[in-house]
């Protein structure tokens, strides 16, 4: 184990790290008295979660190491490709994760894609 | 007094139909978070945190993406302020998220708030509002929250605990993490409903990706802000193409008809009334 990693502090830090998710996921829910906002702002709010999912996963499966994949030959793209196809078939969730892995895992242990 | 006060309140929370519904909601994504977890749990030890230090973030923070963005910065003793920015930066969608959470839930006591909010996830928050896609309060929704919560805490927690103590057995380029962001991809297909959340979606993922390179996952920021801008003038231009009608076009005079001048055609009901 590095030094980094001894003594006290490691621990305060995960400590501050669990107060900065309660902060943030309770953020509006702390003031006892609504904060007032403009009306287009909480229109716009409908759209944040998704794109908050959509920032994470895009990079998740068209990057590496910072950058545009440039091969086809990665198995990101079919396992998203066919997971996709499945959503769109039947819509579940469960299923889409299954697919997209049976896709994933021959592709990426045993080609190396 | 008060200990038994809050167990009463749960088990009665928890004894309501809509909680065993918010459970089986979450049971969909499971898998993946289950995987999520165990790469995150594996990641801990590998990064070189002892178990219990491990255990005890998972226990805590309980907070995936923000773990994985602090763990190279605490590797390398990153100052503290550093770290907790780092990780607030990440969390920030769980901000406009709360203010969501807010109008279902404003009405609870502020302890009861603030630990609906450390349990609410993304995937709660979906599951929440596909169950619930217009804004009406029910009742019911307090119980379906804590199913769906205590439903996601439990897989995330297994997972990422048995990652971390077989962590020298899983080899981490499997890609298991791989089925987290299904998980997640099937999660933002299902709420995909209309050209404008398509849009808010597509404009997110370019401005992620094109902003990759910014620090402390500030991507995910500039790809929000460039979503909601794109949805909002999404809505406005949808709103005002329903309101104007479509221009009758001009055509020129037909002689065979006796016409002398270009015509411009009536409104359709307008000309049944005159063949009448």
């Amino acid at each position: 184990m590095s030094a980094e990693w001894t003594g006290i502090w490691p621990w305060v830090s995960t400590l501050g790290l669990a107060v900065v998710t309660v902060v943030t996921r309770a953020f509006f829910m702390i003031p006892e008295r609504e904060v007032p906002m403009p009306e287009w702002f909480k229109r716009g709010l409908k759209y944040a979660p998704l794109a908050a999912l959509a920032a994470v996963i895009a990079p998740e499966i068209l990057m590496s190491q910072g950058a545009l994949i440039t091969s086809l030959a990665d198995a990101r793209l079919p396992a998203a490709l066919c997971a996709s196809i499945y959503f769109v078939w039947k819509r579940g969730i469960l299923g889409t994760i299954v697919v997209g892995m049976a896709v994933y895992l021959p592709l990426h242990i045993g080609w190396g894609w | 007094m008060q200990t038994h006060a809050i167990w009463q309140r749960a088990t009665g929370i928890a004894r309501e139909p809509a909680f065993s519904i918010g459970v089986r909601a979450v049971m969909a994504t499971m898998l993946g978070i289950g995987a999520w977890g165990l790469v995150t749990g594996v990641a801990m030890v590998k990064a070189g945190m002892s178990v219990p230090l491990a255990i005890f973030m998972s226990l805590t923070v309980y907070a995936g993406s923000a773990q994985l963005a602090v763990l190279p910065l605490m590797m390398v003793g990153a100052p503290l302020w550093v770290v907790w920015f780092t990780a607030t930066c990440v969390n920030l969608r769980f901000v406009i998220l709360s203010s969501m959470w807010r109008h279902y839930f404003g009405h609870l006591r502020l302890a009861h708030r603030v630990s609906l909010g450390y349990f609410s996830g993304d995937i709660i928050f979906v599951a929440f509002a596909q169950r619930y896609p217009t804004p009406e309060k029910k009742p019911e929704q307090l119980s379906f929250f804590w199913g769906a919560a205590v439903g996601n805490w439990v897989s995330w927690q297994v997972a990422s605990i048995a990652g971390i103590l077989l962590a020298d057995v899983i080899p981490l380029d499997w890609g298991l993490g791989f089925a987290g962001v299904l998980a997640l991809l099937g999660v933002l297909y299902s709420m995909l409903k209309d050209k404008a959340t398509w849009l808010a979606a597509v404009v997110a993922s370019g401005a992620a990706v094109a902003a990759f390179a910014l620090p402390l996952k500030m991507n995910i920021l500039v790809a929000i802000a460039a979503a909601v801008t794109a949805g909002l003038l999404m809505e406005t231009a949808e709103r005002r193409a329903a309101r104007l009608q479509p221009q009758p076009a001009i055509r020129p005079p037909d002689p065979s008809k006796g016409e002398k001048f270009p015509v411009m055609p009536l409104p359709e009901r307008a000309q049944d009334k005159e063949s009448q």
